[in-house]
């Protein structure tokens, strides 16, 4: 697949947004580490929304029609793609809502305010699994035919989430130690959810080059692809990563999403240097960018078959 | 009703009338203008509706050449319908037919992630997605003679290797082409069920080539392509 930097861009940024919001109502409900005070509180709202806004405003920039834009809220009863707009346009009132209440009356975990966070948080969460299965139910593409792969974004999304609000107590001086165990579990989580993925799309299963043309009893070649230069077929799902090559990203991409992320909280926290919480937000934030770059590159639609692939 | 094509693999002679037809008839269709980029220079590209492929099956000498022409399959689950979040992307209840409306689609290409069968491209001009219509602005036309009621595709096609039917009822030809001749679908493990239906090769008794007599006149034409240069 083509790895359209807008869609890399809007999965990323609104995963991490609706996983800061779903954070930030369970830390508020149980208060844990004491709770956000509401200066923090406002801070990660506000954090959430432009982390929201990126995702969504670069995700219009995927459209070759963005006039027609409105229309994508219409058929949320077949297409993931329209409940995920809904759901997101849905979030917004909520999330303002408990900010606006925040800043008014600093009721950070008052019923009104618990409210109004549970229900953002929670409709963040049913947002990132609608982007899950924006990919997951095209069975045109096996890497992402799974339902590993909403369980990833849910994973990814909460651990970028957790990262920011441990770093954000950290350079705000307040009590972080439970925040800093959320990050470092969730983060561990991700890492090993997308090593299952990893594991799990490792193998080829897919339909094959004899399926696709029929001759199921013998060798099948491409002689001729038909046209002169590229297509749009192939400029959309031509692209192609070696293996070696994927490995040595996957590798570095380990490093940034997660080793870094992790020893960045565990030092900032012993020592309080501010500058590794905002190391472990910035590498976490790029790894997990370069995880999702990896996701679509890696995806290799049925179409190529059909373009001389023998098996996707 | 259920309307489609039925390509026969053993009579596609791979000349690409076919696409040019199409592209000829529907750059002034319904979904018109089929954009070019580049035309005359040295990226062409462009939209199409209707691709041939080329394939070789099995392994020298017991190998063929298969030639293959693609375009949009009308599938019976079209998975390119149900993922359209504006409603552009359609298909007609009473002919199956899989259609765009220009006017509604924002071109977010998720419908051709869902098409297994590349049968839908974006106009990079229009910026909308566009596809085979099955000439439906010319089997609908009741101003035309009633045998050029037919997408452009199947009247082009000098080797007769396209037929268009109804393939929901058993006794048209299409049907009993697809029964006799052993039709089948494309990637029939993806459940989408396609409409269009491809006829594989017939098994020929091999033509002989090594126990031929070498008469008179053929060794004079070996010896003349020997001495005369190219």
């Amino acid at each position: 697949m083509h790895p359209a930097l807008a869609v890399i861009f809007l999965t990323l940024f609104s995963g991490g947004g609706f996983g800061i919001m779903a954070l930030t109502a369970i830390i508020n409900d149980f208060q844990i580490d004491g709770g956000l005070n509401p200066l923090q509180t406002m801070v990660a709202v506000i954090l959430s929304l432009v982390f929201v806004s990126i995702g969504m405003l670069s995700s219009t920039a995927h459209l070759a029609n963005p006039k027609n834009a409105w229309r994508a809220f219409t058929r949320w009863r077949t297409s993931w793609l329209a409940r995920e707009g809904v759901f997101a346009v849905l979030y917004y009132p909520f999330a303002l809502a408990y900010l606006v209440w925040v800043f008014f009356t600093a009721g950070t975990q008052d019923a009104v305010g618990l409210i109004l966070v549970n229900l953002a948080g929670l409709i963040g969460l049913i947002t990132i699994f609608c982007q899950g299965m924006i990919y997951a139910v095209l069975r045109t593409i096996r890497q992402w035919n799974t339902a590993l792969v909403p369980a990833n974004f849910y994973v990814m999304g909460l651990a970028i989430g957790a990262t920011i609000l441990a770093a954000e107590r950290m350079i705000m001086g307040a009590p972080a130690l439970t925040l800093v165990g959320i990050a470092l579990g969730l983060l561990v989580a991700a890492a090993v959810m997308k090593g299952i993925y990893y594991f799990w799309i490792g193998r080829p299963n897919g339909p094959t080059i004899r399926t696709a043309t029929g001759f199921n009893r013998s060798t099948v070649r491409i002689l001729e692809q038909g046209h002169t230069f590229g297509t749009f077929l192939t400029e959309e799902f031509g692209h192609t990563l070696p293996s070696a090559k994927a490995r040595s990203i996957k590798f570095m991409m380990y490093i940034f999403a997660f080793i870094i992320p992790v020893a960045a909280l565990v030092i900032g926290f012993l020592t309080g240097q501010l500058f590794f919480a905002w190391l472990a937000i910035v590498s976490v934030v790029f790894g997990i960018g370069v995880e999702r770059w990896l996701f679509f590159v890696e995806a290799q639609h049925v179409i190529n078959l059909y373009h001389g692939r023998q098996q996707c | 009703m259920r309307l489609g094509l039925v390509i026969d693999l053993d009579t596609c002679v791979g000349c690409h009338a076919c696409a040019v037809a199409c592209k000829e008839w529907n750059t002034s269709g319904t979904t018109a203008p089929l954009t070019d980029y580049d035309p005359y220079g040295a990226k062409p590209s462009g939209v199409w509706f209707n691709r041939i492929r080329h394939f070789e099956i099995g392994d020298y000498p017991y190998n063929k050449t298969v030639n293959f022409p693609m375009s949009c399959m009308h599938c019976e689950n079209a998975e390119c319908v149900t993922v359209c979040p504006t409603g552009a992307s359609y298909k007609r209840a009473e002919d199956g037919i899989v259609l765009v409306d220009q006017n509604k689609c924002m071109g977010c290409n998720y419908c051709s992630w869902a098409c297994p069968y590349g049968a839908r491209e974006l106009d990079r001009v229009s910026g909308t997605m566009k596809k085979c219509t099955l000439c439906i602005d010319r089997i609908y036309d009741m101003e035309i003679p009633e045998e050029e009621r037919q997408p452009a595709c199947v009247l082009t096609c000098p080797a007769h290797a396209r037929m268009y039917g109804d393939l929901d009822d058993p006794e048209s030809p299409v049907s009993r082409a697809v029964r006799d001749r052993g039709g089948y679908q494309l990637m029939p493990e993806l459940n989408y069920n396609p409409t269009n239906h491809y006829l594989p090769p017939r098994v020929h008794a091999p033509i002989p080539t090594e126990e031929l007599k070498k008469k008179a006149v053929r060794k004079v034409k070996e010896w003349v392509n020997r001495v005369v240069e190219r």
